[in-house]
């Protein structure tokens, strides 16, 4: 075209051995892995491994160097391994996080890194957990719209306004870092859990939907959200920012103003 | 060609749902009623009038007046005869006492792993609350300041000779 164009990135001369936008700082750092495996021993151990790492890693960028070269059985979840799938979550030192949304550099890479499974669910090897209890309690509070009005010919409409009342409860993508970081949830499993109230508040304040009272009738329940104690855990563990203690607060002022 | 069956998700009915789920995370039927709903209801505005309870209950013990130095059996005998300071201890003794009881019994449903231990800890909870209160309200209301023991009266010195 014309001569304006800049001059290609290829032309650039660069010394050799080093990559385009300066070198990345590589550090080692040592993550102790909890490992658990039904088929050799009931009882679950630590390993650590040593890797180096960059600082654009995360710490599923090091589970996988661990998987790929140094174990293979090593077992977690992870499938997008970019903060939307909501499979990797995991405790790492101490706290329910993504590996994927977990950088390295910002954690103390001078003490090892402890990566347990998420607690409160049934392991089933090593970092994996069983979730059906989670989704079950999923599925009861009917996480679908309910409408019982005539089927609308075009999409169903909503104000802005509406639609905003419950924009932060549709961001959960059903990892599960929320429930498992309850201490209610940890004692019997039987508290439905953070993670169904956000999903049933998403619908409850949803103007399109029916089903609101069905659903307030269902966390009415004694394992319900009566159990929650505002310990925020759930808000502090959500890796997408759901204010999930206040929406379940909101839950409770709904069935309140409900029955009262 | 059939019509899409849409079963509902629901895991109380038997059969229904995945069934591979672990049977420790089973919840055991639903729960009627609002109990769990008022009792939190009930922490909220217990809490709210105890506050008031006990820093009135603390100025007038302590702050009005002589202060501590006026406290004796004769400050909570001239209490304890006016209505006014019965009524108001009485609901001080019931809400603290049901607003506490609450409070272990929710700790205790919390924190207890088994069923037995979970039931023998709220047997031991229930029992002692129900003794205090009715102890407490006992003696609130038929607190006597001169006893009169086989007609004569035990010594004290607050009360006018008979």
């Amino acid at each position: 075209m014309t001569a304006e164009l800049a001059e290609p990135a290829s032309k650039i001369e660069l010394p050799a051995g080093v990559g385009g936008g300066g070198e990345i700082p590589s550090f080692d750092v040592t993550l102790r892995v909890r490992r658990y495996n039904p088929e050799v021993s009931e009882d679950a151990t630590w390993d650590d491994f040593q890797v180096t790492m960059y600082g654009t890693d995360r710490v599923l960028d090091a589970l996988h160097k661990i998987k790929w070269e140094m174990d293979g059985s090593v077992s977690f979840r992870r499938s997008c391994a970019h903060g939307v799938c909501g499979s990797d979550a995991m405790r790492i030192n101490g706290r329910n996080r993504l590996a994927c949304k977990t950088l390295l550099k910002d954690l103390d890479t001078s003490k090892p890194i402890t990566v347990e499974p998420i607690k409160g669910l049934p392991v089933e090897k090593d970092l994996i957990v069983d979730m059906e209890p989670f989704f079950q309690s999923f599925r009861e509070v009917m996480p679908f719209l309910i409408n019982r009005g005539h089927e609308p010919t075009k999409e169903r409409l909503q104000s802005a306004e509406d639609r905003e009342r419950f924009d932060d409860t549709t961001k959960c993508i059903l990892c599960a870092a929320c429930t498992s970081s309850c201490p209610v949830f940890w004692t019997d499993g039987q508290y439905f859990g953070p993670a169904a109230i956000v999903n049933a508040h998403r619908f409850i304040f949803d103007s399109r939907d029916d089903a609101g009272d069905m659903r307030l009738e269902i966390l009415n329940d004694k394992e319900g959200v009566w159990r929650c104690r505002t310990t925020f855990n759930c808000t502090e563990a959500c890796p997408r920012g759901i204010q999930v203690t206040q929406a379940i607060a909101e839950v409770k002022q709904a069935i309140l103003s409900r029955k009262v | 060609m059939s019509a899409t069956e849409i079963q509902s998700p629901r895991s109380k009915a038997p059969g229904v749902g995945s069934g591979r789920i672990a049977p420790q995370y089973r919840r055991s039927g639903t729960s009627k009623g609002n109990f769990e709903m008022l009792a939190w209801l009930f922490m909220r505005l217990s809490g709210v009038v105890l506050v008031v309870l006990i820093f009135g209950h603390l100025t007038v013990n302590l702050l009005v007046g002589e202060g501590i130095h006026a406290i004796d059996f004769g400050f909570v005998a001239g209490k304890w005869a006016d209505p006014f300071w019965q009524i108001w201890d009485l609901a001080m003794l019931w809400l603290a006492m049901l607003h506490g009881t609450n409070g272990v019994r929710t700790i205790i449903n919390d924190y207890a792993e088994k069923d037995a231990t979970r039931m023998w800890l709220k047997v031991v909870l229930y029992a002692a609350t129900t003794v205090i209160i009715i102890l407490g309200t006992l003696v609130i209301f038929t607190f006597d300041p001169c006893p009169v023991v086989n007609g004569v009266q035990l010594p004290g010195g607050f009360c006018p000779a008979p």
